[in-house]
């Protein structure tokens, strides 16, 4: 943490966007994390996201369980709405909140303890469901808060700040969502801006269960050699299959690839996500392919990135609940309650 | 682009704008700090060494560190509520000098016993007293000699003392006299050879530039009565001979010389004063706060207006014809002033001031004396020493390349001072002394620092004035009355502490993003080395400012290098707060530059 609140005077040059605000508007507090925490780069991602996005930021809610990483939504987006839950039960209220106000944006930040460990039967379901949101994993592999134990998503072999292997299975989160019905699942690195930025926009811009696995080095305690979280080791073992370019519907498209570099996939509302191949044919639209290649770089100790599933035309909790157009906190007692005389038909014709 | 090499000393020098800025290299944000901390006295003494002047300079400072300032490229107009002002540099030195200690006298160095060698100084002005200064403590006997009674030169004889109170000038003469084995003869120089035949080891001419330009348009020998030279009628003002001046006075010209005429005539009796200038009110040369001052005592300022003619009735003046004219620009940005066609303008008055410049004279050097003059009348003189045709020979202030201010003078002063005790050790003049440079880091916990780190958005502090009516009734009661402590405070908080250098070690460096991340200026990046020009394009904030260097960090395990943009940044330290490995770190970088003493020399 620091001392002294982040200086108001910005650079000349910051610009506002559509929606009024510069990139400095929509941080948050001062962070209170450590000094180098990955979580503090994925944070000015989302802020980076939301403002090339031109956000409202209070049309967004942000939840959070308990961890470092569930700490993290304080550090963005100032002025939206926030819930911090009890621990590992996030995705409930979140889902309860869509429920109820279907027009916010909704972003779930979690950590690998909140969500693989305390929290992976209400992770499983949140996917299940379809839940219109954007859910980031902070994953550093480690339990930061109570001094570096491994987490379940310590690699089986990944050595300890205090020199002792993991000795039990970890769990892949990507995979773990694909499989349980996100519509769109990506894996990044917090040190990678230039990838993650346009993921994030993408996954906000998802009509449904959109998932990022991002990796995030935990610099107090799973940052040595022997990890397979540091900063060193995710460079080094990277595998990007593509790099993403967002364009909103509105957006005209102005670069050009040559034939057969890049794969256009255009989503329901008219965006259209570009990815630029790097090296492979990759179709991220395939989940047995995706299921597949995810779980060779597993089974290869790489750190596959990149966009690696997305179904263009996902449903979301509402649509498969047939809920009506208008935010369910917005009915009014006419709305709900249609009057004796409809009732007496309804009864009528179920006799 | 190469990594930077920040063992080059010019290269975070560079990033202290206003010290880089200021003709003697003055470390100005230490000496702020210490103002913020009460330590007048120690802020008085980095100034003095420097600058020689502190008190003087602190109130009448052509303050070329201001335009540098970082802070006016930072700010925020909104946030500050005003336009984008600099640290108010020169008038917190003010504060060091009116609020130093007493007995400051006693940490004044003393002579020591004479060496034997003699140096003679032609003018008693700022440029002659520094060299004076410099050379007195290292055991040489100094003569200065100047026409006028008392030692101090133009900034006694042609600043107004209700700018400059005459108690000011005698105190920081007094502190160079004081030293010991300076004389002061009050003698009018007329012959260089005289002054060579004297046997003086070395001679330094330091005589300014004493010569007021004429006005020449018909009329003028008619009226010339109630016509004055600019800088003889001050220096008569001054030394108390004139005591009062006509109801409407006309003054012509458009530098601080100017502003200084026309306050002072409001003061001895003009009523209708008025300047005229040839230019355009934006390209005047009085420096900005100067107009302000002036026109604050109801003096109108009228521009692109020609002198023509100087009307006059029986002998006596009626007022001046000025023809009207307009800017023109060339292709090449080269201003003419031509006939604006408009009829011409007639402005009655009783007395004219003409302060349109002023001219280096030498009548005194005798042409077979060896000292060669270039076409403009200016001596043949080596720029970085200062040396003329005749080796002992050394020129100082506005003597040397026409008129300047005084800050240049005590630059130069000291400057002829390196060379003349070079010269006279039998050193070679051309090898000039590398600065003295001290960096240490400023690290003091976690999270602290030894400095104030948190920048403040306080809009620039004004300067409290006596009250127009007071002040204009009493020409010796002076108009500034200076910050007080609470305001100096305030002001020296807005002190973006430049000196406080990020130094950046690409070995150390984890490459998490953190400083790119916490960065409130935008001004770090990682990305692949290019040529400067595509760098510049590329950053996370577009680095514009050509004149301001890009830090070029290397070592780093992706090998992608940092590169940092100096422009904008705040030295608010937070990069290094946020960096887990120590790569980045504030460290305080004192450089003052080598002055006439051992360390100038090669052994």
């Amino acid at each position: 943490m620091t001392f002294i609140a982040k200086p108001k005077l910005h650079h000349p040059s910051l610009v506002k966007n559509k929606a009024g605000f510069t990139r400095r508007d929509y941080e948050g507090a001062v962070s209170t994390l450590c000094a180098g925490c990955g979580h503090d780069s994925i944070s000015a991602a989302i802020i980076q996201a939301c403002y090339e996005l031109d956000i409202l930021p209070h049309q967004v809610a942000k939840l959070s369980g308990i961890g470092c990483s569930s700490k993290a939504p304080t550090y963005f987006v100032g002025a939206s709405h926030g819930f911090n839950t009890v621990h590992g039960r996030m995705p409930s209220v979140m889902t309860g909140a869509n429920l109820a106000n279907k027009d916010l944006i909704y972003m779930g930040v979690s950590g690998d303890g909140d969500s693989a460990s305390i929290g992976l039967g209400q992770f499983a379901h949140i996917m299940r469901r379809g839940v219109n949101m954007t859910y980031v994993v902070m994953n550093n592999g480690v339990y930061g808060l109570t001094k570096g134990q491994f987490s379940a998503t310590a690699d089986k072999g990944s050595i300890s700040k205090k020199g002792v292997a993991n000795s039990d299975a970890s769990i892949d989160m990507v995979s773990l969502a694909i499989l349980m019905g996100a519509t769109f699942v990506g894996r990044s690195f917090s040190g990678d801006k230039h990838q993650l930025v346009p993921l994030i926009k993408a996954a906000m811009s998802h009509k449904g269960a959109a998932f990022l696995d991002v990796i995030s080095p935990c610099v107090a305690f799973n940052n040595h050699a022997g990890s397979t979280k540091s900063y060193e080791y995710v460079r080094e073992h990277n595998e990007a299959l593509n790099r993403l370019d967002f364009i909103e519907e509105r957006e005209e498209i102005t670069a050009d690839y040559a034939p057969g570099t890049a794969t256009t996939v255009q989503q329901h509302d008219g965006s259209i996500l570009r990815l630029r191949k790097l090296g492979e044919d990759y179709d991220p639209s395939d989940k047995v392919s995706a299921m597949k290649r995810v779980q060779e770089g597993l089974a290869s100790g790489e750190v596959v990135t990149g966009l690696l599933y997305v179904d263009p035309t996902p449903t979301d909790l509402h649509a498969n609940l047939n809920t009506v157009d208008a935010p369910l906190n917005t009915l009014q007692t006419a709305d709900l309650c249609p009057g004796s005389e409809q009732l007496e038909r309804i009864n009528a014709s179920l006799r | 682009m190469k990594p930077t090499d920040i063992t080059n000393p010019d290269y975070f020098h560079k990033v202290v704008d206003c010290q880089w800025a200021c003709p003697a290299h003055t470390p100005v944000p230490e000496y702020i700090r210490l103002i913020a901390h009460g330590r007048y006295s120690d802020a008085y003494m980095i100034n003095w060494k420097s600058n020689v002047f502190p008190g003087i300079l602190g109130r009448t400072c052509d303050r070329p560190c201001e335009p540098a300032c970082r802070r006016s490229r930072v700010e925020d107009e909104t946030l500050v509520k005003g336009k984008k002002e600099p640290v108010a540099i020169c008038r917190l030195k003010r504060v060091a000098a009116d609020y130093k200690d007493d007995d400051i006298g006693e940490r004044m160095p003393k002579a020591p016993a004479k060496n034997g060698k003699r140096i003679a100084c032609i003018g008693g002005g700022p440029a002659s007293l520094t060299v004076a200064r410099d050379l007195a403590v290292l055991g040489y006997e100094i003569v200065i000699y100047d026409q006028d009674p008392k030692l101090g030169g133009f900034i006694r004889t042609q600043i107004p003392h209700f700018r400059l109170p005459e108690s000011v000038i005698d105190e920081e003469v007094g502190f160079i006299t004081d030293i010991g084995n300076i004389e002061f003869r009050h003698q009018k120089i007329d012959s260089m050879k005289k002054i060579l035949a004297e046997g003086y080891d070395a001679v330094f001419v330091g005589c300014g530039a004493p010569r007021g330009r004429e006005l020449d348009v018909p009329g003028r020998q008619e009226a010339a009565a109630n016509i004055h030279i600019g800088i003889d009628w001050l220096s008569s003002v001054s030394f108390g001979h004139t005591t009062k001046v006509g109801k409407r006075v006309i003054v012509l010209g458009g530098g601080n010389t100017a502003m200084d005429c026309c306050r002072t005539a409001r003061r001895l009796g003009g009523q209708d004063v008025k300047v005229i200038v040839r230019s355009g009110f934006e390209e005047m040369k009085a420096s900005p706060w100067e107009k302000e001052d002036a026109m604050g005592e109801d003096i109108p300022i009228l521009n692109f207006l020609v002198p023509k003619e100087v009307t006059h009735k029986n002998g006596k003046i009626t007022g001046v014809l000025f023809e009207k004219v307009r800017a023109e620009y060339d292709a090449k940005g080269r201003r003419s002033l031509v006939p604006s066609g408009e009829p011409d303008q007639h402005f009655e008055c009783d007395d004219v001031l003409v302060a349109i410049g002023q001219e280096n004279a030498f009548p005194w050097i005798e042409k077979d004396a060896g000292i060669e003059f270039d076409k403009w009348g200016l001596p043949k003189l080596d720029e970085a020493t200062l040396q003329s045709t005749v080796k002992n020979v050394f020129f100082g202030g506005d003597a040397a390349f026409g008129p300047k201010n005084i800050i240049w003078a005590a630059a130069h002063g000291h400057d002829a001072a390196i060379s003349i005790h070079k010269l006279l050790t039998g050193e070679k003049v051309e090898e000039r002394p590398a600065p003295d440079v001290n960096i240490v880091s400023q690290k003091m916990g976690i999270h602290e620092w030894s400095y104030d780190n948190a920048p403040t958005i306080d809009h620039r502090f004004k300067v409290p004035h006596r009250a127009k009516q007071e002040a204009l009734k009493d020409i010796m009661a002076e108009v500034e009355l200076g910050f007080d402590p609470k305001l100096a405070f305030d002001e020296a908080q807005r002190c973006l502490n430049c000196d406080v250098q990020t130094v950046f070690t690409g070995k150390l460096c984890i490459e998490c993003d953190a400083c790119v991340d916490i960065c409130p200026m935008d001004c770090i990046t990682f990305t692949e080395n290019g040529e400067e020009k595509d760098l510049r394009g590329r950053l996370l904030a577009p680095a514009l400012n050509p004149t301001q260097d890009l830090y070029i960090g290397n070592d780093l395990k992706t090998g992608r290098a940092m590169v940092k943009d100096e422009d904008v940044c705040l030295h608010c330290g937070l990069c290094a707060e946020r960096c887990p490995t120590g790569a980045w770190d504030m460290r305080k970088y004192y450089m003052e530059m080598t002055q006439a003493e051992h360390a100038c020399r090669q052994q």
